[in-house]
């Protein structure tokens, strides 16, 4: 039996439906950039032009392009740390010998990331409601002033940064929390003999033996922090005045709402560029790291 | 500190944080019990007066929430066992049978996963326009029925399958695909479920490409019927929140069933990004 066949037909399904239905949209993609695809030349094809570089320079000189690659930038560079440092104060709780019920905790605190995006970001558009939402009751309890989260254009991406924070800080939870069930105890031991405080060995060994899971979570949580749309999709529709507007948003608008598909192409090119950039920006940093404290071989 | 101070320090916290991300969660499951218009009274009350079925009767009665139900399970369910299929076949190749440019093949595809989905979206939309598949189950469908993550997680466990095991069976006489069924595949049992659980949870909650390509009402799946109720009855907080149990309560009943091989599939798939 010829062993190369045989490969060839298991692998064929899977390469088959990703060659079809990933990589050939992702050149066309590429080539649709290009071009004016619009309603006209949806509804016929010759009304197709080539237009090479005019889709991302008009991009370059739009003011909503601009903002809305500004708003997607606040939610990466406010969500992604709260986002981790919620993961990992989680992760060390869970993993303290003090903590009690420890299962039981971290499945609760892991069960809003299986939830659906959309079914949450309901619930909360109702508990951050201005007039009858707790998220107020609970501010003038306290003595503070109401305030219109969702429809305050500088309170709205914090409130969607503050949901985002809730749906996703598990998952990285569980990640930290495997890192953290490496590290040696006997590190930790020597440490408690020379008498270093609990901030000191968090510092010094902790931070130091997680190095390598941090800069792989950081990552990962960036570019899928960089892919904002469904909550502001259903929270806030990109509003109040596109102040939740990201470039996800953007280009579902452009391409499914007005049918500029050209258009909408050289958006998701524009933001895989950016988000390459920093991914690469990410590495280079865990690279120039690379060496101080034991960095752990990746499995 | 006092060690005593500290133990109730982690363990309060704990629960704090146990609270937080529960509150919502029970906040929707109370809420959808109350009569319409109930929650807008204020102090906005967290139990239901008169606890009451009818959010649920309107839903599927009228607004069509049993068919959403109906179309996620099916479309989720559908793209389980066909990406399962897909994946394990291949990951199995990828790990165990000898070709050339495998290393090369499996690096393209890895390096595959730094392009975001969403760049695929807009042509992809118009391939199916073009084989008719808009507006239709199978348009959500088939482009899930291969998954790079899926694939990687295979090959990683199907590594551990001892060659020798392999080639006895060759010796023995047996076929490449009666090999695969009846010696691969029971050993890669537990990734199996753990993909499963995986795909499944990722197709139910899929958002942005079921948006895009179901168009009418009767193929939506609930995230797509509840995200344009929500947008038609942004006033009914009671019935909303009846949707939205309806929408999250069968994936977290799925996962707390197999919550350790879903972790694990975390775990596995992180390792690497």
């Amino acid at each position: 039996m010829n062993s190369r066949r045989t490969a060839w037909l298991f692998l064929a399904p899977a390469m088959l439906v990703l060659g079809v239905f990933f990589l050939l949209p992702v050149i066309a993609a590429l080539v649709l950039s290009l071009t004016d695809y619009d309603l006209y030349a949806l509804a016929d094809i010759h009304n197709l032009r080539f237009v090479a570089l005019g889709n991302y320079w008009a991009l370059l000189q739009r003011p909503l392009f601009w903002s809305a690659l500004g708003h997607t930038f606040y939610f990466v560079a406010i969500g992604v740390p709260l986002s981790m440092a919620t993961s990992l104060g989680a992760a060390l709780l869970l993993n303290s010998p003090l903590a009690r019920c420890r299962s039981f905790f971290r499945t609760v605190l892991f069960a809003p990331v299986v939830t659906t995006v959309v079914a949450v970001a309901v619930i909360w558009r109702y508990l951050f409601n201005t007039k009858y939402g707790i998220a107020n009751v609970v501010l003038e309890h306290f003595g503070f002033h109401p305030m219109d989260w969702l429809g305050d254009p500088h309170w709205a991406m914090p409130t969607i940064i503050l949901f985002a924070v809730w749906k996703n800080f598990g998952y990285n939870m569980i990640i930290f929390l495997a890192g953290l069930q490496a590290i040696p105890v006997d590190l930790y031991e020597a440490a408690r003999i020379d008498g270093a405080s609990a901030w000191r060995q968090f510092r010094h060994i902790t931070l130091p033996m997680l190095r390598p899971t941090l800069m792989m979570v950081s990552i990962l949580t960036v570019s899928g922090y960089f892919q904002l749309f469904a909550e502001p999709y259903v929270m806030t529709e990109g509003g109040p005045l596109q102040s939740t507007t990201s470039v996800l948003y953007l280009m579902y608008d452009e391409g499914f709402k007005w049918w500029n598909l050209g258009t909408a192409s050289a958006v998701a090119f524009l933001l895989f560029a950016v988000m390459f950039a920093a991914t690469a920006v990410l590495l280079k940093l865990a690279r120039r790291g690379h060496g101080h404290g034991a960095d752990e071989e990746p499995a | 500190m006092n060690p005593r101070i500290a133990k109730a320090l982690v363990n309060g916290l704990l629960l704090g944080g146990a609270a937080v991300a529960l509150f919502p969660l029970l906040w929707m499951l109370s809420v959808s019990f109350m009569r319409p218009g109930e929650t807008g009274s204020l102090p906005p009350p967290l139990l239901p007066a008169h606890a009451t079925f009818d959010n649920y009767r309107e839903l599927f009665l009228r607004a069509g929430m049993g068919q959403y139900l109906l179309n996620s399970l099916l479309v989720s369910s559908a793209i389980t066992l066909l990406s399962l299929a897909c994946n394990l076949m291949a990951g199995y190749a990828f790990a165990k049978l000898r070709f050339a440019g495998r290393r090369v093949l499996f690096q393209i595809l890895i390096g595959g996963l730094v392009i975001p989905a969403q760049v695929a979206m807009l042509p992809l939309f118009l391939l199916l326009k073009y084989l008719g598949l808009i507006d239709s189950y199978a348009g959500v469908i088939v482009p899930a029925m291969a998954t790079v993550f899926g694939i990687y997680l295979v090959r990683q466990y199907a590594r551990s399958i001892p060659d020798e095991l392999l080639e006895a069976a060759r010796i023995d006489g047996a076929g490449e695909w009666r090999i695969f069924v009846q010696i691969v595949l029971p050993l890669l049992k537990p990734i199996m479920v753990t993909l499963a659980i995986f795909t499944f949870l990722a197709a139910w909650n899929d958002f942005m490409w079921p948006l895009i390509v179901l168009t009418g009402q009767e193929h939506y799946t609930l995230p797509i019927g509840l995200a344009s109720l929500a947008r038609e009855h942004a006033q009914d907080s009671e019935l909303m929140m009846a949707g939205s149990v309806v929408t999250v309560l069968p994936v977290l009943l799925l996962f707390l069933a197999l919550q350790r091989y879903y972790l694990q599939g975390l775990l596995l798939g992180s390792v690497k990004g």
